[in-house]
């Protein structure tokens, strides 16, 4: 499996998630700058966690008008396989290629901790590889974290299955819970928790190995 | 000329930083507040005269960019350079 890192200024996530890649793909991934116009040919692209343009504006708001996310926007219409993490999400959504938006934590405080999370779709291409563990933990690490959509979007996002993470404990006021969802085709997926930055004992667990199994699973 | 937009929360929407700001003016004594929004004043220098234009591409500026109209409204003004 090919799979491609998008690398934003203030990125900070990109070796993380490069790293788990190499570890579970077995290929090293592309880094591919944001002011590429067009990505190269992959099987999967990850766009990171990290303070993509300062948070200027809103988190991911500038990111999600750069080139090189035009190019990922027409390609996952395509059915390319996209994960976002953290400030990934944030892009995701206001890029358009996912629901809602997400605003500023409702305790008003930046959380870094190990985070429980249910996992809601069981047969997403992000999550089959977990079979019977319906249960995970892995870190979490913002301050715009805060999931809002209104109620007819939730309504079609349970409808679809398209809530593929709710949180155990809900750290930062995100309605229904809501961790990380996918698009209605089910290619396109966003989440605030990291599972890049729990692929070895090493980080305090590994939790986050099989979503990208998952994926690789997927594409075989 | 100048675009004068003021970006906030929609109406219904959560906005915790008001709530706080209207908590610490009450604990100050201004007793007259009942709650607060917080929002944002963005300022664009714009060259030519030519307000209707203006106006239309500063709409499309802020549906475009400036607000993520899921959660904030926007409103703004076109006025002269004096």
């Amino acid at each position: 499996m090919k799979s491609a890192v998008i690398v934003f200024p203030a990125s900070n996530c990109d070796r993380d998630a490069a790293d788990a890649l190499a570890k579970i793909t077995g290929r090293d991934p592309l880094m591919v700058w944001h002011e590429e116009t067009t990505l190269p040919p992959v099987d999967f692209v990850v766009i990171p966690g990290g303070f993509s343009y300062g948070d200027y504006l809103r988190s991911g708001a500038i990111a999600a008008r750069s080139p090189i996310v035009q190019d990922i926007v027409r390609k996952a219409g395509n059915g390319l396989p996209v994960a976002g993490f953290c400030n990934g999400f944030q892009i995701l959504t206001e890029s358009g290629l996912l629901p809602g938006a997400l605003m500023r934590n409702k305790g008003l405080r930046f959380v870094c901790r190990p985070q429980k999370l249910k996992i809601i779709n069981k047969t997403s291409m992000f999550t089959k590889a977990y079979k019977d563990q319906t249960e995970i933990t892995v870190p979490i690490a913002h301050f715009d974290g805060n999931y809002f959509a209104d109620g007819e979007t939730l309504n079609r996002l349970k409808k679809n299955g398209q809530i593929v993470f709710k949180y155990d404990g809900n750290p930062n006021g995100s309605v229904n819970d809501i961790a990380g969802i996918c698009n209605e085709a089910g290619n396109v997926l966003g989440m605030m928790p990291h599972p890049e930055r729990a692929v070895d004992p090493m980080h305090g667990g590994t939790d986050g190995i099989p979503f990208f199994k998952s994926v690789l699973e997927s594409l075989r | 000329m100048k675009a004068i937009i003021h970006i906030g929360l929609k109406p219904g929407v959560l906005d915790p930083q008001g709530r706080t700001i209207a908590r610490s003016l009450a604990h100050m004594g201004f007793d007259q507040v009942t709650a607060a929004r917080q929002g944002k004043t963005i300022e664009l220098d714009l060259k030519g005269d030519d307000q209707a234009a203006a106006e239309i591409q500063v709409k499309d500026m802020c549906e475009k960019l400036l607000a993520n109209t899921v959660i904030e409204d926007y409103r703004f003004e076109i006025v002269g350079q004096d």
